[in-house]
């Protein structure tokens, strides 16, 4: 290997992504006056929340009764009680601060007559535990995350924070069990970079690539959670891996289920308003999971649309074309775009697809990453912090209803960026970590960066999303996960076996797309080892085999370690059935029906 | 008449560009030429032709130039990512035209269909332009939200949805570039032109009721360059994937200022 010259950073906090979470934690880091570096692999505003559309939850009550308790009890309830309810409390009881805050930032929210910001009804989302609808989703039209993106990195601008824009983030510098920093590729140049710093927040988001049918970008490939797995960490719930009900048939496009929110429903080949049947109370508006498997099966038993009847339809024409313009102008064009279809004349085409993972870095609510260490399942790793889809708090549990993602991006940035300004002094430095913890990753670059095998990056990622898409779908069963884990393995041996074929070293992006298939196959055999070691099913994760949930063995949270030969090591973390505070009840598992 | 020269290599007509051929079974081919600049290579820019095969194809220009890299030449080089028109990565130059490839249908007749770099642009590779200092106008803009009063404490800053509408289309620009690239205007005085895209950004902030300094915003436009090298040539209208209107956001950025009493 020939030596590689480092550039060398130092800084008191680095930001790894400029999501909705990255962006928030960088705004204040650089208002609090910590010297801050946020390197990203795409420009902020091409990052994954752009496309978030039907908006963020909080407990304003602009629109009717509401209380962070009710919003409490259903994230809960919509995490089929994995989710920790310390953090649940914490997120919940943040949400309107942290709503109104955005306002006060310029986010331009859409307004109720009386000039406060409009809230839309959203899937899992009601009043007084159960018993009624609430109108809950604080939204820009449908396109709230990006009006949310763009107002953070507006704020980014404002306190004047330090960019690294399309650096992509290689490994992290681990020693003696702590993180110093990480090193990355400046892609625009091809020279490597060290960033040393006090604290790392990885804010890398989710890895829906991993799936052929995804409503994720490109770039969602989960880069923070392999990292952390090469660092020898584990990642935490990755089986529960949700289904949008509403990706374009054929595209994967997201459908926000904020048209639902409005009105929108979905109807199966007789025409039937399916719902009715397996969610009598929230209909079209039961949690994520629910609907999905609902579209599952009705597709399954033959009541699907179109000539294969295999997909559904999402009518939203009967709203008018008032209420489509005004709130769902977005749906609107790209139901036109990507299926051809005039939403105030026809229905969508529609099928459950991969959206979002509620697994990933485990970390407490100040954003710490957690590690088992001497038997303490909740040990701090030093330097490591992890928000965003790339963290576990876990505020989703089993199931994330929609609109708490956004939520949790700002309240948990939030959250990281006050923790550091508590924790650290500006300023402190240390020496440069030892060679050893810089070496191997740097081996590890250069024997991609020349891989010279006979199989290209598409040809193996295709084959990992084609094997995740068939074996860890909306339903699951042991033998098919058996199958999955086994065809899975081969596909990560011929990682060994790939092929780069530009030798350039500006904006090689044969390269980086190289460096983040290896993120994504080792969260895909996390993910795939992880379903069927659980043998129950809970929110989004349906095991055919085991179809009840069992909360005398699996009520716990679990950690998987996947080593670089892509052996995989289980270990568990308890769900904490607490609270945070005394100002509110825990809410005991029960029955959970929509 | 003025009389330019090309900056060294820079003529890619006079580059003879590779050609990959569609396999024989191919039935529906549709032809890509595609424009590729690689640096490192020392050579000058060229002109490559992929012969794609469309029903073996997804039915955007970004599913092409993806299938090429996948299965073709995986060194083409550009830059995409929400693959459904929000995150404005993929902005190029399509047939003559400014958009987003993820949203721009294959017309599946027709001659080849050409694709280029944002003009005007410093390319770092192929189809990846080098877009700094589009970012730096639109930062020179301070496109955050400006008061001089506190916001009210634990509530929002109510606005009417009235109010609220004028803020709508202009915020949901989402800095792709298709506009400013696409201005003769700002081919020619980008160095001390905006150009629509900041433009655009600063009227966003001088419509919001919410904004207090309305006023020094339209001070720091008021500049025979800043703001009127715009000639309403109205290729921004033209360009823009998410049909906003920043033509009209300048013109009523002048008629501010024209009508100001100061």
């Amino acid at each position: 290997m020939k030596a590689y010259e480092l550039v060398e950073h130092q800084f008191d906090v680095i930001v790894v992504g400029a999501g909705g979470a990255g962006l928030r934690a960088t705004m204040s880091l650089a208002e609090a006056g910590l010297a801050t570096a946020c390197i990203t692999k795409v420009f902020p505003t091409r990052s994954h929340t752009v496309a978030a559309q039907g908006g963020i939850s909080a407990a304003l009550g602009n629109m009717g009764e509401d209380d962070w308790r009710f919003h409490f009890y259903d994230t809960i309830k919509g995490s089929d009680w994995l989710g920790d309810q310390d953090a649940i409390e914490f997120m919940c009881k943040e949400a309107p601060a942290a709503v109104i805050e955005l306002e006060h930032f310029g986010l331009p929210f859409s307004r109720t007559e009386d000039g406060r910001i409009y809230q839309r009804p959203f899937g899992g989302m009601t009043t007084n535990y159960g018993k009624g609808i609430a109108q809950r989703t604080c939204a820009a039209a449908d396109r709230t995350g990006h009006a949310m993106l763009h107002t953070l990195y507006q704020q980014c601008l404002r306190h004047e924070a330090n960019f690294f824009i399309e650096f992509f983030a290689i490994d992290l510098i681990m020693e003696s069990g702590e993180c110093r920093g990480v090193l990355a590729l400046d892609m625009a140049t091809g020279t490597m970079h060290r960033f040393l710093a006090q604290a790392t927040i990885l804010a890398t988001g989710g890895y829906g690539r991993t799936y052929f049918s995804c409503t994720s970008a490109h770039t969602c490939t989960g880069d923070g959670g392999g990292m952390a797995l090469r660092a020898g960490l584990p990642l935490q719930d990755m089986e529960f891996v949700q289904f949008h009900p509403t990706g374009i048939y054929g595209a994967g496009c997201l459908i926000t289920e904020g048209v639902r929110g409005e009105g929108g429903i979905l109807r199966n080949s007789a025409g039937e308003r399916f719902m009715e049947r397996y969610a009598p109370n929230a209909k079209d508006l039961a949690s994520r999971d629910v609907v999905s498997r609902a579209m599952t099966i009705e597709i399954r038993e033959g009541r699907g649309v179109g000539p294969e009847r295999d997909h559904l339809f999402l009518h939203l024409e009967h709203l008018g074309a008032d209420v489509i313009l005004k709130r769902l102008p977005g749906i609107a064009e790209t139901a036109m775009i990507f299926a051809g279809v005039d939403v105030t004349r026809a229905p969508i085409p529609v099928l459950p697809t991969a959206h979002y993972n509620m697994g990933g870095i485990p970390c407490n609510i100040h954003g710490e990453v957690l590690t088992v260490r001497n038997g303490d399942p909740e040990s701090v790793v030093p330097g490591l912090m992890a928000i965003g889809e790339a963290a576990c708090v876990s505020v989703h549990g089993a199931n994330r209803l929609g609109s708490n993602s956004l939520l949790d991006l700002v309240v948990f940035g939030r959250a990281a960026a006050a923790r550091c300004s508590a924790i650290l002094k500006p300023g402190v430095t240390r020496g440069m970590p030892a060679a050893q913890a810089t070496d191997p990753v740097l081996a590890r670059f250069d024997r991609v960066r020349h891989a010279g095998g006979s199989r290209p990056t598409a040809a193996i990622r295709e084959e990992m999303q084609r094997g995740m898409q068939l074996d860890a779908a909306v339903f699951r069963s042991g033998s098919s996960l058996a199958d999955g884990c086994r065809r899975l393995a081969q596909t990560f041996e011929s990682f060994s076996e790939l092929r780069i074929s530009d030798r350039s070293l500006v904006f090689n992006t044969d390269l980086i797309e190289a460096l983040e298939l290896d993120n994504l196959l080792r969260q895909a055999v996390a993910t795939i080892h992880s379903a069927g070691n659980r043998t129950e099913s809970r929110g989004a994760h349906a095991r055919e085999d085991f179809p009840k949930r069992d909360d005398a063995n699996w009520l716990k949270h679990s950690l998987a370690w996947v080593t670089d030969d892509g052996a995989v090591r289980f270990d568990y973390r308890p769900v904490h059935l607490n609270t945070l505070t005394g100002d509110v009840d825990a809410i005991p598992p029960r029955a959970r029906t929509y | 008449m003025v009389q330019f020269v090309l900056p060294a290599k820079s003529r890619y007509k006079d580059q003879p560009g590779r050609h990959f051929p569609a396999p024989p079974a191919a039935k529906r081919v549709r032809r890509f030429r595609i424009y590729r600049f690689d640096p490192d290579s020392g050579r000058p820019p060229c002109v490559d032709t992929f012969d794609v095969d469309l029903d073996r194809c997804g039915p955007m220009v970004l599913d092409a130039l993806i299938k090429i890299k996948n299965e073709i030449d995986s060194t083409l080089t550009f830059r995409r990512s929400c693959r459904e028109g929000i995150c404005g990565s993929c902005a190029m130059n399509i047939d003559g035209l400014n958009t987003l490839a993820c949203t721009c249908p294959i017309e599946p007749k027709g001659a080849e269909c050409r694709i280029f770099p944002l003009p005007h642009l410093p390319v770092i590779k192929d189809l990846v332009p080098d877009l700094t200092l589009f970012y730096e106008q639109y930062a020179s803009v301070k496109p955050w939200l400006q008061t001089r009063e506190p916001a009210p404490a634990g509530r929002e800053r109510t606005q009417s949805p009235r109010d609220q509408e004028l803020v709508d289309r202009p915020s949901a620009c989402i800095l792709c570039a298709c506009c400013s690239t696409s201005c003769p205007s700002y081919w020619w005085n980008s160095d001390r032109y905006l150009g629509p895209a900041a433009l655009l950004a600063a009227y966003r902030w001088i419509v919001d009721t919410r904004d207090e300094t309305g006023g020094e915003r339209l001070d720091q436009l008021q500049d025979s360059f800043r703001l009127y090298r715009c000639h309403t040539i109205m290729n921004c209208v033209e360009a823009c994937p998410k049909d906003l209107n920043p033509a009209r956001a300048i013109a009523d950025i002048k008629r501010r200022l024209a009508s100001r009493d100061d």
